[in-house]
């Protein structure tokens, strides 16, 4: 295992301290060591919340910042914060107009949400959530509830956070996120597994050659698995599974979203990005905004994820607002 | 009837520490097949959290069980924070006034855990999870009392049953958590949450065995 690290039960915490140091002007500590808050608390305002396990940067962390996320909770490696982690954190980010936590469907995650809003409520602050079940390959799509939420999670987290940004009531911000995940299809291909810190070897197998279609970002196993192929056969078996599950059509206007699983290089990103924009372009759709590079990833796992998510001029007006995170800028 | 003293519970609970902290290696191998491999690795922080702050404090069986399934709750999370969270914190509960605890309580406080985590997920037996281990074990050892048994003859059964329960996931196809988005693919394969159960009920046997009046 060639990684950087000294305990590797230590990990999420000495990483946390780098990030709040090399990243002082947008993310402040609170005093629960894993919330994370933007320098600006809200004030007035609807408070935006994600929180997820670790190993996935710039997610979920890099995405506190202006008209972004107000606070995050920070999990272990792989694995849910506390109830109490995303308890402190919706009192980060109240603003006295109520939170809405934008999250992953994941069963840790849902059960630690769950049981903080439940905390939330008795302390007198209303906590509204949306789920994001954006990845096709992990359900059928008449079992969309089942689904994992993954690099849609970015568009919900820009939209979300935009629309509170702009003023919106509580209500508003939720529909706004839950239109943006509504909107949004995913599909990831895993080239190679991913190693964790304190296990030392790959809790999977993808053979040198081969590659999974459909891998989530836990390593979890895909639809099918084939021989490795060319950049622009990949893009096509990736379109192939987004496109019809929405299905998108000729003539929608669509953000697209390309994002490493964390060791691809980048430059191959644009590669495979140049590809499928070929093909939604053959078909028609056209691409109001996109971007490529390591958005969500699943530590050293070599591979990508296509996004897709519909715009209608709401979302696009959301999406085009400026944004200053780690892992989002936007001007 | 045989009893133990709920004073006497540091042993057990040092036992249930011990064991999850044996099989790390092994639940992140088995988890890691169907899983993404981290339940070894967060279920023996979560117990050796608990080691170190209370392996030279006294306590009873109960307030053990709910400091360990407090540490689970607030500070370890994942899924198996709140699961085994909630399944100790109402062992515990259950059996928080009781200075002797009998093979009936015991089947009560069992009972308890069980009902407790069915109001968090709405796994049943069959799904392939912990409910699979958990749930005929808790039968066992309430049937046990009720047929008038001691706990030497109910202990031994409880561990049968629970590892019964854990052996019978390997044939089932996951319908909750993680697991359960692989269908077919989930097949023939133990359950990591239904491993450590059953781990975690032998511990707790083996310790009860050894402090039984």
């Amino acid at each position: 295992m060639q990684r950087i690290f000294n305990d590797a039960d230590d990990i999420v915490d000495e990483m946390l301290k780098g990030f709040l140091k090399t990243h002082s002007d947008i993310v402040v500590k609170t005093d629960n060591p894993r919330v994370v808050r933007a320098v600006k608390a809200p004030v007035d305002r609807v408070g935006v919340v994600t929180g997820g396990g670790s190993g996935h940067k710039p997610a979920f962390i890099g995405y506190v910042g202006e008209n972004l996320c107000d606070a995050v909770a920070v999990g272990e490696i792989c694995s849910s914060p506390t109830a109490a982690a995303f308890l402190d954190a919706f009192k980060a980010a109240d603003g006295g107009k109520g939170v809405a936590c934008l999250y992953g469907n994941y069963s840790g995650d849902n059960m630690n949400v769950k049981m903080a809003v439940k905390m939330a409520k008795k302390a007198g602050l209303e906590v509204k959530t949306v789920v994001a079940n954006d990845d096709v390959a992990s359900a059928p799509k008449d079992q969309r509830e089942k689904r994992r939420g993954v690099a849609g999670e970015v568009l919900m987290w820009k939209v979300g956070g935009a629309k509170a940004a702009k003023g919106a009531t509580l209500d508003e911000v939720i529909a706004a996120a839950q239109k943006a995940i509504d909107n949004t299809r995913s599909v990831g291909i895993g080239l190679t597994p991913c190693t964790l810190p304190a296990v030392g070897h790959p809790n999977f197998e993808i053979k040198d050659g081969t590659m999974e279609v459909g891998i989530g970002h836990h390593g979890e196993p895909g639809i099918e698995v084939c021989a490795l192929e060319t950049a622009a056969q990949m893009a096509k078996r990736m379109v192939d599974v987004v496109v019809p599950d929405y299905p998108f059509v000729a003539g929608d206007e669509v953000v697209v979203l390309v994002s490493g699983l964390g060791a691809t290089p980048i430059m191959e990103l644009y590669v495979l990005y140049d590809e499928i924009d070929r093909l939604l372009t053959e078909k028609g759709i056209k691409t109001h905004r996109s971007y490529v590079g390591n958005y969500f990833t699943s530590l050293e796992m070599m591979g990508a994820t296509l996004t897709m998510m519909k715009v209608d001029e709401e979302l696009k007006e959301l999406i085009d607002l400026p944004a200053n995170s780690m892992g989002l800028k936007q001007f | 009837m045989s009893t133990f003293k709920n004073a006497d519970g540091k042993k057990i609970l040092l036992k249930m520490v011990k064991a999850i902290q044996d099989n790390k290696a092994y639940l992140g191998e088995v988890d890691g097949l169907i899983g993404d491999g981290d339940h070894g690795m967060n279920m023996n922080k979560g117990f050796s959290v608990f080691e170190s702050r209370f392996a030279d404090k006294e306590f009873s069986f109960t307030e053990g069980l709910e400091e360990l399934g407090m540490i689970l709750l607030n500070e370890i999370g994942g899924s198996m924070g709140p699961i085994y969270g909630t399944i100790l914190m109402e062992m515990a509960e259950a059996g928080e006034d009781l200075e002797e605890i009998s093979l009936a309580d015991f089947g009560n406080m069992l009972s308890a855990g069980l009902t407790g985590l069915c109001g968090i997920v709405d796994a049943k037996v069959g799904d392939k999870t912990l409910v699979d281990a958990l749930s005929p074990a808790a039968d066992v050892i309430r049937s046990s009392a009720a047929e008038g048994k001691d706990y030497r003859e109910a202990l031994p059964a409880m561990k049968k049953a629970a590892e019964a329960g854990r052996d019978s996931t390997k044939d089932m196809v996951a319908k909750f958590g993680r697991s359960s988005r692989l269908g077919e693919r989930s097949r023939g394969v133990l359950d990591a949450g239904a491993t450590s159960c059953s781990i975690i009920l032998t511990a707790m046997a083996d310790g009860i065995e050894e402090v039984i009046a």
